[in-house]
């Protein structure tokens, strides 16, 4: 199914979390901040939301630093 | 006609000069400012200016200050600030300059919140003196916030940001400003702000280590309520340290992102949200 993710149509795997979509990127929950159809999703919650055809999905990446 | 001098309304003769309204409110002034700007004594006025009168060297009143300090501020827009609330997570090297940048623009409540103390490795970036170094950061940056504007009110909360204490902390800020060191805390903070307050925005940092060009540090929206001040990449780490003109130059972008935000204006582009 598709989605939108930064910005740019994409491919994934149908009936997938967040989590698992995190995991497949290689991309540490720690350190990033998923938008998910303009919601900020709390990391307690990226397991148990799944993933549908036409979603928008935002992961910005943060660095260290302040 | 109608203008406002020093804050206070005074009618006028029509096209009359700063110098005569000078000689007949406050002779001794010796700066003259309209709109914003100075002005010679012969500058005509027109209706609604705003003109603001200073004697160099004076220290007014009160209440005459707060409109002297603001004298070259965009006319409305102090109006607009001083009802402000504004939420400032962590005062290192970010959120020290911040503050500072807000207090001097005449916000009207800043809540800032680190568990931290001043030592000497902060001052090669943050606004602390010598003479703070011991101090809890938060009490040290209430002082300085007084000494430049003593109307902004300044809630010091000298704790550890968790996502348990962040409502009664922050709850109030109509606008939250992330200024952590590590990303697993900038991180923490924003889930929790996004996840309890939707409608409000955040402006974080991220990426403003090192000596890089100043011009690849940006604002941009990077979600739906979250505008990110930095390049977006370089870290702090072995090799690549933090100093004060690029960690300044996030700060400030992120404080210009707050004022355009409080103004109803996009932080981004030329116009409104």
């Amino acid at each position: 199914m598709e989605i939108t993710f930064n910005g740019k149509p994409r491919e994934i795997q149908a009936g997938i979390s967040l989590q698992e979509f995190l995991d497949q990127m290689k991309l540490d929950c720690m350190q990033v901040v998923v938008e998910h159809n303009n919601n900020i999703i709390p990391r307690q919650r990226l397991a148990e939301t799944v993933m549908q055809t036409g979603d928008t999905l935002e992961v910005i990446h943060f660095v260290g630093g302040g | 006609m109608q203008i406002k001098v020093n804050e206070q309304d005074h009618t006028v003769g029509t096209n009359d000069s700063v110098g005569k309204v000078r000689d007949r409110l406050k002779a001794d002034a010796d700066l003259l400012i309209v709109n914003g700007f100075p002005a010679t004594a012969e500058t005509l006025l027109n209706d609604n200016d705003q003109v603001v009168l200073i004697r160099r060297g004076e220290i007014p009143d009160a209440e005459e200050l707060d409109a002297l300090l603001t004298a070259r501020h965009t006319p409305g827009v102090h109006g607009i600030i001083k009802g402000s609330t504004i939420g400032i997570a962590g005062v290192g090297g970010l959120g020290s300059s911040i503050a500072i940048a807000l207090a001097r623009t005449g916000i009207g409540h800043l809540i800032i919140a680190d568990f931290d103390v001043v030592e000497p490795s902060n001052l090669n970036r943050q606004q602390y003196f010598i003479d703070q170094i011991g101090l809890p950061k938060v009490y040290a940056l209430r002082d300085s916030l007084k000494r430049i504007n003593p109307h902004v009110r300044v809630t010091a909360c000298h704790l550890r940001l968790t996502p348990h204490n962040l409502e009664e902390v922050f709850g109030h800020a109509q606008v939250l400003v992330e200024a952590f060191d590590l990303a697993e805390q900038k991180v923490m903070l924003i889930e929790t702000f996004a996840t309890r307050f939707p409608d409000r925005p955040i402006v974080t940092g991220s990426g403003m280590a090192g000596h890089g060009p100043a011009n690849t540090v940006q604002t941009r929206q990077v979600a739906n309520n979250l505008y990110l001040c930095g390049d977006g990449s370089t870290a702090a780490a072995p090799g690549t340290g933090l100093m004060a003109p690029r960690v300044g130059v996030a700060a400030h972008h992120q404080a210009n992102a707050v004022l355009r935000l409080l103004l109803g204006e996009d932080p981004v582009n030329e116009g409104k949200v």
